[in-house]
């Protein structure tokens, strides 16, 4: 394989992850952080930024040693990584902000069984070099947490009147309780999917015209 | 299936190799694993501390100094790690003088969604707790989460009577959360319309830790009266 | 030659002449809203309608397929919807309720006759997790008044908290008013509400809840034109009645006497008005009963056990989702068949 072409791709993998195969919304994985933890911005962010950690360093590690590692105890082997790459994510949140680990609370260490982690590493850590490792998994990272991000913020500013703590209509704001419970995440996620399946619609009667 | 034809062979699986990657790579991480923790460890401590002296602060707004206890069986020990079996964790507040001013400990019990935590502060001279804080809940908004803002339920808490029996076993009223509108008694918590469950979660944190600190704790509290006089 | 599949006699009930005369029979208890809490149920009716009409008109662009509005359906659901409001609800909560009783109740559902559940309750149960405290807030009736101003929460700025109406209240001079329902009373302070308040409309209640006899006189008119199945009302009000007479025979003062389960609240709204929607209800007759009694028991066991002082809107949106298991297992028996 020569470089120039590796180049290109490399770009197009980036991509693919943040809008073409975007987890949230076209592959729709890792719905239970997805649900679960983007009652606001700050914590959607959170979140996403720490699922993106464990999956660039778990992914360019296993790609690292996909040559290395028998086919027989492959899932055990990236489960260990993985876990690893958790804990570590579980104690950095504690030591830079107590505020957000409790805001995750459980959610952390559901990290570890989190299927876009498993899924990247099975479908393309483990049959790739380390850089593309990398660049894939960095794209299905920020693709998870824009995905993340577009629940967690409509979630913030309907269900509290705030963005990332900061007040936008004033005190007498009345706040949509149910955008702050678990049904809030079911409806705007519903949104959202209704948003991007209209506008892949439009774009396909676009090419059709 | 024709018999005479050779049986496919599955290629033998080389265990050792798998036994050496596992091994391999488990201790890799777990070097990982314990090089962060020694690097975050002090970092995370000191969070927790700066955090729980928040809540206590704003608990007791006198308190110059936090002292962390346990009381257990045996008498009030400097509380150091997690608090031993039998033994409950308290925070003692000095003032600028030394002079104990109060106590803090922390009660936990389940409500609506998770577990309430209520952080409340204690005087001896009133054998009463003089207010709440709640440092930890998942109640629903609008609804639970009152036991934070309802400045009627609050009142409750601005002198709930937890004075002990005669003999310091127990406390001499259960702390008790009522139905709202119907609190007769010093001992009784009003609950919040429409969020009783939460309300009976702060009661019953208060009362199962008060229950278990107070007789501990109240015998004791001479040695710990003035801030360095546990030495 | 045109060819058209069978039933060929037509009996003059296509879906608009039914639903246009549900309507009709809704027109009285809205004047009885209107005449009791004046310009603002007014407002609250109207805006609510109109937010329904647009919610569908909107979605029958978008999807592209024709212009529904004549059917009818949205004006019931509109008309209905703001019935189970309270009545100084702010108008800006009243149109998110009409547009998520539509969109979220009927149009992803594929449009009339496809929605599994009552959009109107839909609507109201959407409003009721979004905004918990407005919707048990309630007004006084027959605030002097009540013709010539709005209740200041009714013309809340959107998206802002409901204006405090306590003021307002102090001003009309309203006597014992205490904002809170008869079966609020009941709950919290054992309370038995007088019988004549629950028959005039002087209780707090919602927008259409108030008089359980005009809402009887208004489904009569219906089941005697045959528009309603008058076993599904029987149904719900007849288990809630039995329910309530044996807790109240075996379990005595623990629970409320019988009137005040049947008066109050909407029981008598959601059994004659929400329950026989036609969509989202069994057809074959045993279907029909046991869904009616799972209705009227399911209310009472909210209303005495649970933590919400009302509970028909759940309870029929609790048969709706049953209806179509219901209709599959209590089939009516193919004549000489075995089961």
């Amino acid at each position: 394989m020569s470089s120039q072409p590796l180049q290109a791709s490399n770009m197009e993998q980036l991509l693919e992850g943040i809008w073409k195969q975007n987890p949230v919304f076209v592959m729709a994985l890792g719905m239970c952080p997805a649900l679960a933890v983007t009652v606001s911005a700050f914590n959607a962010l959170g979140m996403g930024l720490a699922t993106t950690f464990v999956l660039i360093c778990s992914c360019t590690l296993i790609s690292m040693l996909r040559r290395f590692i028998p086919r027989e105890v492959r899932i055990a082997t990236y489960i260990v990584i993985i876990a690893t790459f958790v804990t570590l994510v579980d104690y950095i949140i504690q030591a830079v902000s107590l505020a957000l680990y409790e805001a995750l609370g459980a959610f952390i260490q559901l990290i570890v069984v989190n299927c876009i982690i498993l899924g990247r590493a099975e479908a393309h850590a483990a049959k790739n070099p380390p850089l593309s490792a990398m660049v894939n998994a960095l794209g299905m990272g920020i693709g998870f947490t824009i995905g993340l991000f577009a629940l967690g913020s409509v979630r913030e500013i309907l269900g509290a009147g705030k963005l990332f703590g900061l007040s936008l209509f004033g005190e007498h704001f009345q706040p949509w309780v149910v955008m702050v419970l678990p049904p809030g995440g079911f409806f705007v996620l519903g949104l959202w999917l209704l948003f991007f399946a209209w506008l892949a619609k439009r774009k396909e009667a676009q090419h059709g015209a | 299936m024709n018999g005479e034809q050779p049986i496919h062979v599955v290629p033998p699986v080389n265990s050792l190799r798998m036994v050496r990657t596992l091994m391999l790579v488990t201790s890799l991480c777990g070097g990982l694993i314990v090089a962060v923790w020694q690097l975050t460890q002090p970092a995370i401590a000191a969070n927790k501390k700066v955090v729980l002296e928040r809540s206590v602060r704003a608990l007791i707004p006198n308190a110059a100094q936090i002292v962390e206890y346990d009381a257990s069986t045996r008498g009030v020990t400097p509380g150091k790690g997690d608090p031993a079996d039998g033994a409950v964790r308290f925070y003692a507040a000095y003032d600028r003088h030394g002079q104990l001013e109060a106590i803090a400990a922390e009660g936990a019990a389940r409500g609506y969604t998770d577990t309430v935590r209520v952080l409340y502060g204690y005087r001896r001279a009133c054998e009463c707790i003089f207010g709440i804080r709640v440092t930890q809940m998942k109640e629903t908004p609008g609804i639970g989460d009152k036991i934070i803002t309802d400045p009627v339920f609050l009142k409750n808490f601005e002198s709930l009577d937890v004075s002990l029996t005669p003999d310091m076993r127990s406390l001499f009223n259960t702390v008790k959360t009522v139905k709202h509108g119907t609190k007769q008694f010093g001992w009784e918590i009003d609950a919040i319309a429409g969020a009783t469950i939460t309300s009976k979660a702060v009661g019953r944190g208060i009362n199962d830790s008060a229950q278990r600190l107070l007789p501990l704790l109240v015998p004791n509290l001479e040695a710990i009266s003035q801030k360095g006089g546990m030495q | 030659m045109q060819l058209r599949a069978s039933p060929h006699l037509h009996s003059g009930r296509d879906v608009p002449t039914i639903m246009r005369h549900v309507v009709y029979a809704l027109l009285p208890i809205c004047a009885f809203s209107i005449w009791q809490y004046g310009l603002s149920s007014l407002a609250l009716i109207v805006t609510v309608t109109l937010s329904c009409l647009a919610a569908e008109r909107i979605s029958n662009k978008l999807s592209g397929t024709v212009n529904t509005l004549s059917d009818w359906s949205a004006t019931i659901t509109g008309v209905l919807l703001a019935l189970t409001l309270p009545p100084a609800f702010p108008l800006w909560m009243g149109t998110v309720a009409g547009f998520s009783a539509v969109w979220l109740g009927k149009s992803l559902f594929g449009g009339l006759g496809h929605n599994a559940f009552n959009p109107a309750l839909v609507g109201r149960a959407f409003v009721q997790a979004a905004f918990p405290t407005a919707i048990t807030t309630w007004a006084p009736a027959f605030a002097p008044q009540r013709f010539t101003e709005f209740i200041p929460s009714t013309l809340t700025l959107p998206l802002m908290q409901p204006n405090d109406i306590s003021a307002w209240v102090a001003a009309n001079m309203v006597d014992g008013f205490t904002g809170a329902t008869p079966l609020a009373r009941w709950k919290f302070e054992h309370f038995v509400y007088p019988v004549q308040d629950m028959i005039t409309g002087a209780a707090s209640a919602s927008t259409g809840e108030t008089s359980a006899l005009l809402l009887v006189l208004c489904g009569l008119y219906l089941i005697a034109r045959k528009f309603m199945d008058w076993r599904i009302p029987v149904a719900v009000v007849g288990s809630a009645l039995l329910l309530a007479l044996a807790f109240r025979l075996f379990g005595g003062d623990e629970y409320p006497p019988v009137h005040l389960v049947l008066l109050s609240g909407g029981l008598m709204l959601g059994a004659l008005f929400m329950a026989t929607d036609m969509a989202t209800s069994p057809v074959s007759p045993r279907a029909v009963w046991a869904y009616g009694a799972i209705i009227g028991v399911v209310t009472i066991l909210i209303r005495y056990f649970g933590g919400l002082t009302e509970g028909v809107m759940y309870a029929i949106l609790f048969g709706n989702a049953l209806a179509p298991l219901l209709d599959k297992y209590l089939q009516p028996k193919v004549f000489g068949a075995r089961r």
